[in-house]
């Protein structure tokens, strides 16, 4: 958590990645993700043993992945996007309606209009927030509900059904590649490039910095505005790109689509370790934050935990994965304490 | 943060301000006033033709179909129409639509209830006011409208359910139902008749569990993969909601499972049309939501009019249905449903 | 959440204003403003809008908004601390489940009532005991309790709807005084208005919660018990939401899992509309409360208006947009006039 310059006893690496693998926060999750994997499928095989089981293990939790990510980069720099739900939903019908209004649309442009328009709003959120330079929180909520309310004044009461989409459109949304969704292989790639730009380049870095002390980064002369503009556009084409899958994917859009998804995909980040105050945290977490909350949904039926008490069950575990945060942090920091000291004596 | 940091012209800017979200709300009232209240005007008579559908939500394709029947009623009969309603099922966001249709001097409000109570005391109102109440789809308890247009009998969709289910099974085996939201009444009560006739008429065929998708696309879908997980040895899934059957259908037809589990319920032909062509569901059933919505209106008609009060014996003249009587519990019944497959289905449009 | 803004320095302006005359430092304050909006919003529509300026708007208007009018006085407390509570709405659904089923059960419906207020203070000392004994951050933790207190409301009635309530409390949940349209229940928002109003403006606790939400060090140094104070604003959110929902369970007649269901940003919308700071220490419970029926009358005036449904959203939000922006507008539009700036130097 905080980066005081212990010094380090000399290991070779592998002793250091395993350790560092053991320590890491992503690693407990994992492992209740594992668990609740290995016991369900324990109880009944075709969760993980039959084409459709794994399937799903991998094909469910991919959109919300992807929310979550950008999620998970906007409460690193201190930030929070409510809006998410809405511009996915935005996005969804957007995606629909070129399928009916322009035929014969190349599939790879209705998915380059429907990023490029999260892009625009996710950009009129971070330009809000930036140079409004008011709280996320109430921002995002305020677009939250300006976005569904273009939603609903546009739909109406129409909906887009599946026999609209091309299906060579809605196959993207089910088929797979040697066993892995051509979905999840989308949100992989999304989250490894995002992990990767986070920890290694000045870019990534820097959005820490700003999340760790906005007003350090400022005085530090980091372009906080900058940073803060690119962490709310990368949320909205990630929210853009879920949209549309989201219509590959289940084939029908309305204009309730995607409610209620922000609440999920910050319970994601906060599940997988994201601190809510910014600063700490990464997107592998986030990602297996999301992967665990639609796992034990879809567990939990299985285990003859009846269907009314599912959203109970995850809110413990949110409750659970925070508190168990705090004691690690504790820990952390006592261990700390108390080498600094033996380290002076 | 606040205003108070400056200068008096500054309360000219506030009120500039607000002037502005007034105007924003006024325009947004612009914007509407095009859409909805659409329809033919022109009061023929002294009677209060001013018919409004309130359905379960808006964004449905079953309501969408059976108010475009009920417009075209009202047409008929050169009354006004309108269509308002919430974007989701809650069971209370209904109770201010009466609230701003009662105060806005309808005729009739045409209602599909998302609660049989919680609605109670609006209607009261509403009645008390002058507006007649018809329930059409889903009911609320008897004593708050005038009249229940109902699209076929509780037992008679349970039964058809019930034998093309049974009938594509095999008549033994697990099956499982996908309904609406847990407090549908209508659902429910068609589950309950569902399982007892499945108890007395089909000891081999056994009722796994019922899940709930709130007629939600994606919850809908979640609980079909769900359920097929749980229950490997699933035959068969009935989804008694047009929104449920969409879902399964298009969960089952990109799985393995696509021509093993049985699905059936109740679906409109236009969503359900690739499926019964790809094979992924052999025969479903409905009646004709148009015709419900069309009955709606000339039922209402005939309680403007006065003709009928909903007592039972009463008789009214729907246009192009016909001759209807009102039988027990102010209940007029649209027929039975009607059964579409492979066969049939190129002949329907809605 | 996002403190991306550096504080302005407190500059001497705020401070001259006490040098004017107590009501003109009244009508500047972004209270009246929203007070000003209502009674403008009002007028318009009772002009422009067919049925809107009677009696019978005001009754309806008024039962609508008293959930949220009674969720928002203790909300403001919380969030004048620092802090949110995103459980309220789930609270509320489990005090009406609560009370359906405990009146099912043959308890007295006045027990039934004292129990579910007793459920509502202990759900809010749950919260209360995360975010301060504890010391996690009440986003995360009320996200989790959001989903814990309304899977434990779905999960104990199922798919069951209790609606056989006493027909004497049903009617005083919805009675109105003669012909002034004005419900009977009003009165108990009254009272609970002015003891709030009073406990936050006028006693050293209420002054506490500022300071606290203000400087949180320099709150605990000058004698507030940081805490203790936070402790009971949670206690009020949980209690006064459990009468949100006795209130709900007998107006509607409904006692369901799913009642009430978003409600929380409604009220936060509502909070913030009338001026409460995000960020703590800001905020007046008049300007809430014009919060509240702003939100109100606009929605039943574009309802009569026939405005489609959740469309009213897209006013919300950009009321709620505007109303944090304003502030920084107005600086903006005075930084570019270069004759006023040389003035204030």
């Amino acid at each position: 958590m905080s980066p005081i310059g212990t010094v380090r006893p000399p290991a070779n690496a592998v002793a250091r990645l395993t350790g560092h693998f053991f320590r890491s926060r992503e690693t407990g999750i994992l492992a209740a993700l594992v668990i609740v994997i290995a016991v369900t499928t324990i109880v009944n095989p075709t969760f993980l043993f039959s084409p459709d089981g794994f399937r799903d293990l991998l094909l469910t939790p991919s959109i919300l992945i992807l929310i979550a990510v950008g999620q998970a980069v906007v409460i690193i720099t201190r930030s929070v996007d409510l809006s998410v739900g809405s511009v996915v939903g935005l996005t969804a019908y957007l995606a629909g309606r070129l399928f009916i209004d322009v035929p014969g649309i190349p599939i790879i442009a209705v998915f380059l209009v429907a990023i490029a328009a999260g892009a625009v709003l996710g950009l009129i959120n971070g330009l809000l927030v930036a140079f409004g330079k008011v709280p996320a929180l109430v921002i995002t909520l305020g677009t939250m509900y300006a976005y569904r309310g273009v939603n609903v004044l546009w739909t109406g009461s129409n909906r887009v059904n599946s026999s609209d989409m091309p299906k060579v459109f809605l196959d993207l949304g089910t088929q797979t590649v040697l066993f892995i969704p051509s979905l999840t292989i989308i949100a992989l790639v999304v989250v490894l490039a995002t992990g990767w730009y986070l920890r290694n380049k000045r870019g990534g870095r820097e959005l820490y910095a700003i999340g760790s002390d906005p007003d350090a980064a400022e005085l530090y002369g980091l372009n906080v505005t900058r940073r803060v503009l690119v962490a709310f556009v990368l949320s909205g084409v990630l929210a853009g790109l879920a949209g549309i899958l989201f219509a590959a994917r289940y084939g029908t859009t309305n204009s309730q689509t995607g409610t209620g998804l922000e609440l999920q995909a910050v319970g994601a980040a906060v599940i997988g370790g994201v601190a809510i105050f910014g600063g700490s945290g990464t997107v592998y977490g986030a990602a297996i934050g999301a992967v665990l909350l639609l796992t034990i949904n879809r567990a939990l039926p299985i285990l003859g935990i009846q269907d009314f008490w599912q959203q109970a069950v995850v809110g413990a575990l949110i409750i659970g994965a925070i508190v168990l945060d705090r004691l690690l942090a504790l820990r952390l920091s006592r261990k700390l304490t108390s080498e600094h000291q033996v380290s002076h004596d | 943060m606040l205003l108070q940091t400056s200068s008096p012209r500054t309360i000219t800017r506030a009120l500039s301000l607000t002037a502005a979200a007034i105007a924003l709300a006024l325009v947004a009232t612009g914007c509407s006033s095009t859409t909805s209240g659409s329809s033919t005007s022109g009061s023929s008579s002294a009677k209060n033709y001013k018919i409004a559908f309130l359905p379960k939500q808006l964004g449905n394709a079953y309501f969408d179909t059976s108010d475009k029947g009920g417009a075209a009623a009202i047409k008929e009969f050169k009354g006004t129409y309108s269509e308002v309603g919430p974007a989701t099922a809650a069971a209370d966001a209904q109770v201010s639509y009466i609230n701003t249709l009662t105060q806005q001097n309808v005729g009739a409000i045409v209602l599909s209830a998302n609660d049989p109570t919680a609605l109670g005391s609006a209607l009261t109102q509403a009645k008390s006011a002058g507006v007649k109440i018809v329930t059409y789809d889903a009911d609320t308890d008897a004593k708050y409208r005038d009249i229940f247009v109902n699209q076929a009998t509780a037992e008679g969709i349970a039964k058809i359910e019930v034998d093309l289910i049974t009938n594509q099974i095999g008549d033994a085996g697990d099956i499982a139902i996908l309904s609406a939201t847990a407090n549908a009444a209508n659902q429910n009560a068609w589950i309950e008749l569902m399982k007892k006739d499945l108890a007395a008429n089909h000891p081999n065929v056994k009722l796994v569990d019922v899940v709930y998708g709130n007629d939600d696309d994606q919850t809908s879908f979640d609980k079909t993969a769900a359920l097929l997980q749980t229950y490997p040895n699933l035959k068969g899934i009935i989804s008694p909601t047009t929104v449920g059957i969409a879902a399964a259908a298009r969960y089952l037809s990109t799985s393995s499972f696509k021509g093993k589990v049985a699905l059936t319920g109740l679906g409109t032909p236009n969503q359900m049309r690739d499926y019964v062509n790809n094979g992924t569901v052999t025969a479903f059933a409905l009646w004709n939501p148009a015709d419900l919505g069309y009955l709606a209106s000339y039922a209402a008609k005939a309680l403007i009019d006065g003709t009928i009060t909903g007592k039972a014996g009463d008789s009214f003249k729907a246009g192009k249905l016909g001759t209807f009587k009102v039988g027990a519990n102010g209940t007029v019944l649209l027929g039975d449903p009607y059964t579409f497959d492979k066969s049939n289905i190129a002949k329907f449009n809605f | 959440m996002t403190s991306l803004d550096v504080p302005p320095p407190p500059a001497a302006s705020a401070l001259s204003n006490y040098g004017r005359p107590l009501w003109r430092r009244w009508l500047l304050t972004r209270e009246s403003a929203v007070i000003v909006a209502v009674v403008l919003v009002w007028v318009v529509a009772s002009s422009v809008v067919p049925y809107f300026g009677t009696t019978t708007t005001l009754g309806f208007l008024l039962l609508d908004a008293t959930p949220i009018l009674m969720i928002a006085l203790p909300m403001t407390f919380v969030i004048i601390t620092g802090e949110i509570d995103l459980s309220v709405a789930s609270t509320l659904g489990l005090s009406s489940v609560l009370l359906g089923v405990l009146t099912k059960a043959g308890t007295p419906i006045a027990l039934a009532m004292i129990i579910c207020l007793v459920v509502g203070l202990l759900v809010g000392a749950v919260n209360g005991f995360l975010v301060t004994i504890a010391g996690l951050p009440s986003l995360a933790v009320t996200i989790g309790t959001l989903a814990l207190f309304r899977g434990v409301a779905v999960g104990l009635l199922g798919t069951t709807a209790i609606t056989t309530f006493p027909a004497f409390w049903q009617n005083l949940a919805q009675a109105r005084f003669g012909l002034s349209g004005i419900p009977v229940v009003m009165v108990l928002v009254v009272v609970l208005a002015v003891i709030f109003a009073v406990v936050l403006h006028f006693t050293p606790f209420g002054r506490g919660l500022f300071a606290l939400g203000l400087s949180r060090d320099t709150a605990e140094f000058s004698g507030v018990k940081v805490n203790r104070a936070k402790f009971i604003a949670f206690l009020l959110t949980g209690i006064i939401s459990a009468l949100a929902g006795i209130y709900w369970t007998l107006r509607y007649g409904s006692s369901r899992g799913d009642n009430a269901t978003g409600l929380e940003l409604s009220v936060i919308a509502a909070v913030l509309l009338g001026g409460v700071s995000i960020f703590g220490g800001k905020g007046a419970l008049h300007g809430v409360i014009a919060g509240v029926l702003l939100i109100g009358v606009l929605q039943s005036a574009l309802r009569l208006a026939n405005v489609s449904s959740d469309a009213i959203n897209i006013v919300i939000g950009a009321l709620l947009i505007m109303s944090v922006l304003s502030p920084r507008l107005l600086a903006w539009a005075r930084r570019l006039s270069p004759s006023r700036t040389r003035q204030r130097k």
